[in-house]
């Protein structure tokens, strides 16, 4: 609870010091307030219990997964370098913008209540909205964000079209009173709980970019400005996931038989297509953001085994699935800068040719990230999908299974080719990289991060 | 040394490699299974469990041999970044030491995996222009292979309820024909991929050849050996009805490989790609010894991995040391070589012969194993595979001829330098007192084999 309060008001506070003249204190400022909210995330810990009259629910769990969103904004921040290079930016604005979101954030994940879910998913939304069209001169980022708003809004409508139908059903708004409404039902639905379920989670997948709902996000993730992709596929993947589990675990368990069919299909679809289209692309930023699509097809594995472990795989993946994210586009955003075409970066792969030469940490950080996102040993994101693995092995989805591991071979062939680029193929110009010391410093720790997790994966995973 | 190039140099390397081999030896003469054990996912009965019995300690011996000679013969060639290479041959030593001490199934997953990252580099980087698009396919094609492996692990890991190998097995043994099929299938293709089995080797032949010799010698020495060591530890005793079902079969495919490994070779003007076809039909005997489940099978199968860890190593040291001091790796442009280099015909006719499997030679003790063992299954099958001898000889001793004897082509080479007989050495005695008293392995592993076998359903 004490997360949102502290980033609704610090975002308050951000966006009035955006009234002085220089911009040197706004960065350090926010991320003095995100490491503030984080720290305040931990008065609750070992004390499990509900706020606002039961709206919120807070729990070990919780507060993990809040930090982990706001860990993940506080270094996407790091590396915007108060956006010094560019003059039209409004940087006051994004850092407030990046912090209400993070309130929406929270609640997605701290809810208990389906008016709680929806409040913060149309704060996370609309703030994300905004911060994708923020480049108003690129008419890329325009398109962005059109399509994100009107996709986005229409979906929010038939999620909230569900949550009345569900409520029709039940007779509740509070998520664990309405899953004793539900225990035992399995199958003999009526009406108004079987469209209210599917609605919802036709809603929820929408948020993140489960097949066949996720046509917007090559689009939107290629024409935002990279340092907000960042933090859409981080921050906004998995405070929907963790929205995802705690609805589908607690509220719709007792109508699992029903729902499993439709997210077992999308589960394959998303595998299918995240992965095979991401062969295809010669941007990286758009194969980062179909690799993204393919991420949220493993981790819809955990919701299809769906167990008490469940909730802290989908929060290991997680985990590793920000550090490494993370990591590739802060290589993007610092190396595509470098190189403008027609006056925009250049966001192919190629730019990282002999990225080893011109900067061997760069490198060497992307191929870690890279190999952590494939699911390679020693690195977390091979006990990420691990962890997944065994969940949808504990219902005896041995089929899912093969496909989920087929298509993780597949993953390997786009993972290695940013990494060929940078270390095999020649540079165009050998010039030296530099990077400024505060990008270095994220990397050393979305790196070590990803490296001890891969050898030592109980550090995350015995703190509650 | 991977991340400070400054602080490496080939003797560091090789030192730090020797002190596996110091530490293994040691244990090996204690004589008290010694085992670490640390809990590392505690909540999913996981955990880092490294202990060693006979048949690891061979292992272990073998990589911590073999590593500082590899170590010692990358840092005598002219690579460019020779430590960075070094810092990942140290790196792929202690994957390996990994997979033959796991007792845990996903800390033997994790390191055949990690095992071929530093080896996939080392590849990628250092060799020819199309290594990189060659080793990636290699990459891809084992990972895929071992991602079946995963999955089967995963299955007995669900039902079992523990990923401690020990329990996997009992618990592996106890499941039905048809899901025993399923499991020894997925095992059966991951370790196929990485042996190499006919029809799985179609990367081999190519990468061995593209890649840099340290890569190939850590590739045919001792990555393939993993394979083998898969199938003896874990598909065979984890589902000795589908070895029932289905042994015949992948014996009849191994076998073949290493027909058409051998007919191949003959064919071979490139000494390179000669030897590499050579690793792939010896892989195809030791697999067929392995599936026969017998104690002879088990033994001569150990036996022949460390002879031929052994000689591949020395036969592609000889062939990189032909190909750099004459500038080619044909058979037609070379010849004569002997006279102008004596020690390296001396050496070279060793490990050749050992690959030969002429007695006395540890190739013999492994072939007479493995094709006894064979011939016992299936009096056929044996027959056919002993035609192979023939056959290796043929193009052993082809090989020796064309590019020692003979008529003279090339210009005069200089002969093996100290550093060069400091790597051929070593592996060249090993070559022939294994071959005279081949009780030192056969006498450690006796007993562990016994335990794996006495289990099987015959």
């Amino acid at each position: 609870m004490y997360p949102i309060v502290a980033l609704s008001l610090s975002g308050l506070v951000t966006l009035f010091l955006g009234f002085n003249r220089s911009r040197q204190g706004l960065l350090p400022a926010t991320i003095f307030f995100l490491l503030l909210a984080a720290g305040l995330n931990f008065l609750d810990w070992n004390a499990p219990g509900t706020y606002f009259s039961n709206m919120l629910e807070i729990s070990n769990q919780s507060i993990i997964f809040s930090t982990i969103v706001v860990v993940a904004a506080t270094l996407v921040v790091a590396i915007t370098g108060d956006f010094a290079s560019d003059s039209t930016a409004q940087p006051a604005e994004y850092y407030a913008l990046m912090q209400f979101a993070l309130v929406g954030a929270v609640m997605m994940i701290t809810y208990n209540n389906l008016i709680m879910l929806f409040l913060g998913i149309e704060i996370l939304s609309i703030s994300v909205y905004v911060l994708t069209g923020s480049d108003k001169q690129n008419i890329r980022g325009n398109e962005a964000a059109l399509k994100y708003f009107l996709m986005g809004a229409f979906a929010t409508g038939i999620l909230l079209f569900g949550m009345a139908m569900y409520y029709g059903g039940v007779g509740t708004f509070h998520v664990t009173n309405a899953a004793v409404a539900l225990q035992g039902v399995n199958g003999d639905l009526s009406v108004y709980l079987s469209v209210g379920i599917v609605f919802m989670l036709m809603g929820l997948f929408f948020k993140v970019s489960a097949a066949p709902f996720h046509f917007w996000t090559p689009d939107v993730y290629e024409g935002a400005p990279t340092v907000f992709t960042a933090f859409m596929s981080t921050v906004v993947k998995t405070a929907g996931f963790a929205a995802i589990f705690k609805i589908v675990y607690v509220a719709f368990l007792g109508a699992y038989s029903f729902w499993i069919v439709m997210v077992v299909s999308m589960t394959i679809l998303t595998l299918l297509l995240g992965n095979i289209i991401a062969v295809y692309q010669a941007s990286f930023k758009r194969m980062l953001a179909y690799s993204s699509i393919s991420h949220a097809g493993y981790l819809m594995l955990a919701l299809v085994g769906l167990r008490e472990a469940s909730g802290e795989s989908i929060l290991f993946y997680s985990a590793t699935y920000c550090l490494a994210t993370i990591t590739a586009f802060t290589v993007l955003f610092t190396v595509s800068r470098q190189k403008l075409v027609n006056g925009r970066p250049d966001e192919q792969i190629s730019v990282l040719n002999g990225l080893h030469r011109r900067n061997p940490f760069l490198a060497f950080t992307l191929a870690i990230a890279m190999l952590s996102l494939a699911g390679i040993p020693l690195t977390g994101g091979f006990w990420g999908k691990f962890l997944v693995f065994s969940d949808a092995a504990s219902r005896g989805y041995w089929w899912l299974l093969v496909v989920a591991i087929v298509m993780s071979a597949v993953g390997m062939y786009y993972y290695f080719k940013p990494i060929r680029a940078a270390f095999l193929k020649p540079a165009e110009d050998n010039a030296p990289l530099e990077i400024r010391p505060v990008v270095r410093w994220v990397l050393v720790i979305t790196t070590a991060g990803t490296l001890i997790l891969g050898l030592f994966p109980d550090v995350l995973r015995q703190l509650f | 040394m991977l991340v400070w190039p400054q602080l490496g140099s080939r003797s560091l390397a090789t030192g730090l490699a020797l002190v596996s081999l110091v530490i293994s030896s040691f244990i090996a003469f204690q004589g008290n299974p010694e085992a670490v054990q640390l809990t590392w996912l505690a909540d999913l009965q996981i955990s880092f469990h490294l202990a060693w019995d006979g048949i690891s300690l061979v292992m272990v011996l073998l990589t911590n041999f073999l590593v500082p000679v590899i170590a010692w013969a990358a840092g005598g060639w002219s690579y460019p970044n020779r430590e960075r290479m070094l810092g990942l041959i140290l790196l792929t030593q202690a994957a390996l030491n990994g997979v033959f001490l796991a007792q845990d199934a996903f800390v033997f997953y994790f390191f055949f995996e990690a095992a071929l990252v530093p080896v996939y580099f080392i590849a990628a980087f250092w060799g020819g222009e199309n290594a990189s698009r060659i080793t990636f396919k290699m990459f891809v094609y084992t990972i895929f292979g071992s991602l079946f492996m995963l999955v089967a692990l995963v299955y007995l890991y669900v039902g079992a309820g523990s990923a401690d190998l020990q329990l996997l097995k009992v618990y592996a043994q106890g499941l039905g024909q048809a899901e025993q099929d399923l499991i020894f299938l997925a095992f059966f293709l991951a370790f196929a991929i990485k042996m190499p089995l006919f029809p799985f080797h179609t990367w081999q032949p190519d990468t061995y050849t593209e890649s840099p010799t340290p890569a190939t010698m850590l590739l045919s020495g001792l990555l393939s050996k993993m394979g083998v060591y898969g199938l003896m530890r874990i598909a065979v005793p984890f589902a000795p009805l589908a070895v029932q079902q289905l042994g015949m079969t992948a014996m009849i495919l191994a076998l073949i490989g290493l027909l058409y490994g051998s007919i191949i070779a003959i064919q071979q003007s490139s000494i390179k790609r000669l030897v590499a076809y050579s690793s792939f039909a010896h892989m195809g005997l030791m697999a067929a010894g392995v599936l026969t489940g017998t104690q002879e099978g088990y033994q001569g199968a150990l036996f022949q991995m460390v002879a031929h860890g052994v000689n591949a190593v020395g036969l592609f040291y000889v062939v990189k040391t032909i190909g750099d001091r004459t500038g080619s790796y044909e058979l037609d442009q070379l010849g004569g070589l002997t006279s102008y280099a004596p020690k390296l015909s001396i050496l070279f006719m060793i490990i050749l012969l050992g690959s030969v499997a002429l007695p006395l030679t540890n190739g013999f003790v492994g072939e007479f194993l493995l094709l006894k063992s064979v011939f016992d299954y299936h009096a056929v099958l044996g027959a056919v595979a002993g035609l192979t001898i023939i056959f290796g000889a043929v193009y052993m001793l082809r090989l020796m001829q064309r590019s020692m004897f003979g008529p003279d082509h090339a210009k005069s080479i200089q002969d093996l330098t100290g550093a060069d007989l400091g790597a051929l050495v070593p592996l060249a005695a090993v070559v022939l007192i294994t071959g005279f008293v081949p009780n030192l392995i056969l006498a450690l592993t006796e007993s562990s084999v016994f335990q794996i076998v006495g289990g099987l359903i015959k």
